[in-house]
């Protein structure tokens, strides 16, 4: 069995006076720290990170983390735009799979705040389809595309949209390595500017620097040693289109969809069985349509499900959606989002959680999703 | 004693609103009002510069300099916004406004507080006995991309301080400073407008640099706020002002009187001193004054000044010149600031 026994996140947020590899760095070292672990354990290091090659001009970033480790281990950077740290920790499962008794780190880092917004969106618009590019086409254009026809289609408002907003906020507000820990109203979000309509500020996540890392192994006797361990059920990976033009469909991501079904298929547990779930928000519209993708709720409910708040810590419901104040709140360093979405599972179902805990949670579920969803990885841990 | 002897201003009539601007992006003024607190800003016309405000602004502190021009022999000019790129502003001031040729003439740049450092320095050289009389101006029509945060408070304006030992308006008590490699706001060669860091310009920039510096002043001088009538911070906005006012513990009373940025805007080095002129029109003889520049790059000067009975002599008036005032759209803004 492959079991995550580690888990390190730094602050997200504006962390000006960091670098990316100060961030990486620490949390390479604070990980191996609070779990008694050398580096010479490490058999292998995989690492999510979409911007740096764009922006830093940093493309090399194995040999730069082998300089920072001082070992010539393998290092493998993985870019697959905000889905970097969920496909690195996939690749990290299969190397796992392939490979007995082996240690590795799933580092996941981004570095964003220092530069200027022109600069990022343009960046970050290069996960996107070169024609749509072209365009003029943004992120927050294309998902306030999928907003526009997902709220017409089913009769809903920008009101139903806020609520998860404002759900994550609340959760951000219980988590101190969050970049926004302030609660806001639904007035709040629709009071908000617009971005691109029906798309506002609140309703989008922010660009945040930041890192995480875990530990992934397959060595028995580490695992029988680790204080804190959960389980790998299941990690899957799907590709669909870069364009939304070329997709069937526009209400949903037709990756997440595949990639669920392989998930819960092979980890043997079904949508009832989970308690916590990461999803990807990158805005609000991407958590409703991932409920509905992820076979939680059906196609087209899930703008009223939303407005019930049963997913949100304190009102009782079954299931809890990001509890770290998912990338609304908690904040959206890319290539570590994938890889603190596990963490966050990780806290969930060995009691770490603190003030934002889950109740008798066993079996948890992650949802990483790449540009506006050329790729998904869903990945399932139990305790 | 050494301090400042006359003071002059000017700020152009010209004034765009808020909303104005706003307006002309699809943004909604109310939010932009409630986040930068500033309603509307001056604008300098298609006939002004950063050099015919300081000829203004020098001419008002020359009208009540008693003494011989010949005894001025430090001519400074703080902008960001120079006429010239290489060749100094501070020479054809000094012949614009009839200073003698023995003069030190020097342009000083440090984004917004390129005045406040030069009249540190014109303060060391009349100590030294270098001149009896030192003219520090700062001035600047201040520049802005189109459809930048920054377009809402770049304004245009003038400050010229008479510095010397003789006939002090106000005293010098003390000064410092507090200087670090922060880049923040910057404008490179051959780039026309400036650039900024958006939120790195807060935290780590204007406010670390003026707590850092006005810390080491109070300290230094064994003084608290509370011994102050009145407090000055420059102002990019008028909310950052406020705020560090509240960190250092200043109330809203001593330093309402120098928040002009909500109706003025932010004229870059000329910021902070224009809240120091707005001050002098109540000021009285025994009041204590707190005054911070900063500098985007950055620095934060300090001084605390002592007002002495001279000001009733040579007090201006800066609420009535505020009164004359005229307001322009945004196609004439962008003609007077030469984007179009």
């Amino acid at each position: 069995m492959i079991s995550v026994i580690g888990f390190y996140q730094t602050k997200f947020g504006e962390l000006w006076e960091k670098s990316l590899f100060d961030l990486v760095k620490e949390t390479i070292s604070s990980i191996l720290k609070e779990n008694q672990l050398s580096i010479e354990e490490i058999d292998a290091i995989f690492f999510g990170n979409m911007l740096s090659g764009v922006l830093e001009n940093n493309l090399h970033s194995a040999a730069k983390i082998a300089e920072i480790i001082k070992k010539n281990i393998p290092i493998f950077r993985i870019e697959s735009a905000c889905a970097s740290g969920g496909v690195a920790f996939y690749l990290a499962k299969q190397y796992l799979e392939a490979n007995s008794n082996k240690t590795v780190l799933v580092i996941g880092a981004e570095k964003m705040t220092d530069f200027s917004p022109e600069e990022i969106t343009q960046a970050l618009a290069g996960a996107a389809s070169g024609d749509e590019q072209e365009v003029g086409l943004t992120f927050p254009g294309a998902y306030a595309l999928m907003s526009n026809f997902y709220l017409k289609e089913y009769g809903y408002s920008e009101e139903n949209l806020a609520y998860v907003a404002v759900k994550n906020h609340f959760h951000g507000s219980l988590n101190k390595k969050a970049h926004f820990q302030k609660k806001i109203t639904l007035n709040d979000v629709l009071k908000s500017t617009y971005v691109a309509y029906p798309i506002k500020v609140l309703d989008s996540s922010p660009i945040s620097d930041g890192a995480a890392g875990l530990i992934l192994t397959n060595d028995r006797d580490l695992i029988k040693k680790a204080k804190n361990q959960v389980k790998v059920l299941a990690s899957e990976m799907a590709t669909d289109s870069i364009s939304l033009m070329e997709r069937e469909r526009i209400d949903e991501i037709k990756t997440t969809k595949i990639a669920a079904k392989k998930a819960f298929s092979s980890a043997k547990v079904d949508q009832k069985d989970i308690q916590v779930a990461e999803i990807h928000d990158c805005f609000t519209i991407a958590e409703i349509l991932a409920m509905e993708d992820l076979g939680f709720w059906r196609k087209g409910e899930g703008g009223k499900r939303v407005k019930d708040q049963e997913t949100m810590l304190g009102n009782g419901g079954k299931l809890i959606i990001n509890s770290s104040g998912g990338l609304k709140a908690a904040g959206h360093p890319v290539g570590a989002t994938g890889v603190k979405q596990i963490g966050e599972i990780y806290l969930q179902l060995t009691n770490q959680a603190d003030n934002r805990q889950v109740k008798n949670a066993h079996y948890g579920l992650t949802h990483n999703v790449g540009g506006s969803g050329g790729t998904a990885v869903v990945t399932i841990l139990a305790s | 004693m050494v301090g400042i002897v006359s003071y002059g201003f000017y700020l152009p009539k010209y004034r765009i609103k808020i909303e104005e601007i706003a307006h002309q992006w699809g943004k909604n003024p109310k939010e932009i009002k409630q986040s930068l607190l500033i309603e509307e800003k001056t604008v300098s016309s298609f006939d002004e510069d950063s050099l015919t405000m300081a000829y203004e602004s020098s001419s008002m502190a020359l009208s009540h300099f008693d003494d011989e021009l010949s005894k001025i022999k430090i001519v400074f000019f703080g902008s960001e916004t120079p006429v010239y790129a290489v060749n100094p502003t501070s020479t054809i001031l000094a012949e614009f406004l009839g200073i003698e040729k023995n003069y030190l003439a020097l342009d000083h740049q440090f984004a917004c507080k390129a005045a406040t450092g030069a009249m540190m320095s014109a303060l060391g050289l009349i100590k030294s006995g270098f001149s009896d009389y030192a003219l520090v101006c700062a001035s600047d029509k201040a520049t802005a991309k189109t459809h930048d945060a920054l377009e809402y408070t770049a304004a245009s304006g003038a400050v010229s301080l008479i510095l010397g030992k003789k006939d002090v308006l106000l005293e010098v008590v003390d000064f410092t400073t507090y200087s670090s490699d922060t880049p923040d706001f910057w404008r490179r060669e051959g780039i026309r407008f400036p650039s900024h860091g958006g939120r790195f310009t807060g935290k780590p920039s204007y406010f670390a640099h003026i707590i850092g510096a006005s810390k080491k002043l109070l300290e230094k001088n064994k003084i608290t706020v509370k011994d102050f009538n009145y407090g000055v911070f420059h102002m990019p906005n008028g909310k950052f002002p406020q705020e560090v006012a509240k960190i250092l513990g200043f109330s809203l009373d001593q330093i309402k009187d120098g928040l002009v940025v909500s109706f003025l805007g932010n004229s870059y080095t000329a910021s902070a001193l224009m809240g120091l002129m707005a001050i002098l029109d109540k000021a009285k003889a025994g009041d204590l004054i707190f005054f911070a520049s900063y500098g985007s790059g950055a620095g934060s000067d300090v001084f605390i000044f002592k007002v002495t009975q001279e000001i009733e002599k040579k007090r201006q008036n800066f609420s009535m010149i505020l009164k004359n005032k005229k307001y322009i759209d945004y196609s004439t803004y962008l003609k007077f600031m030469k984007i179009i």
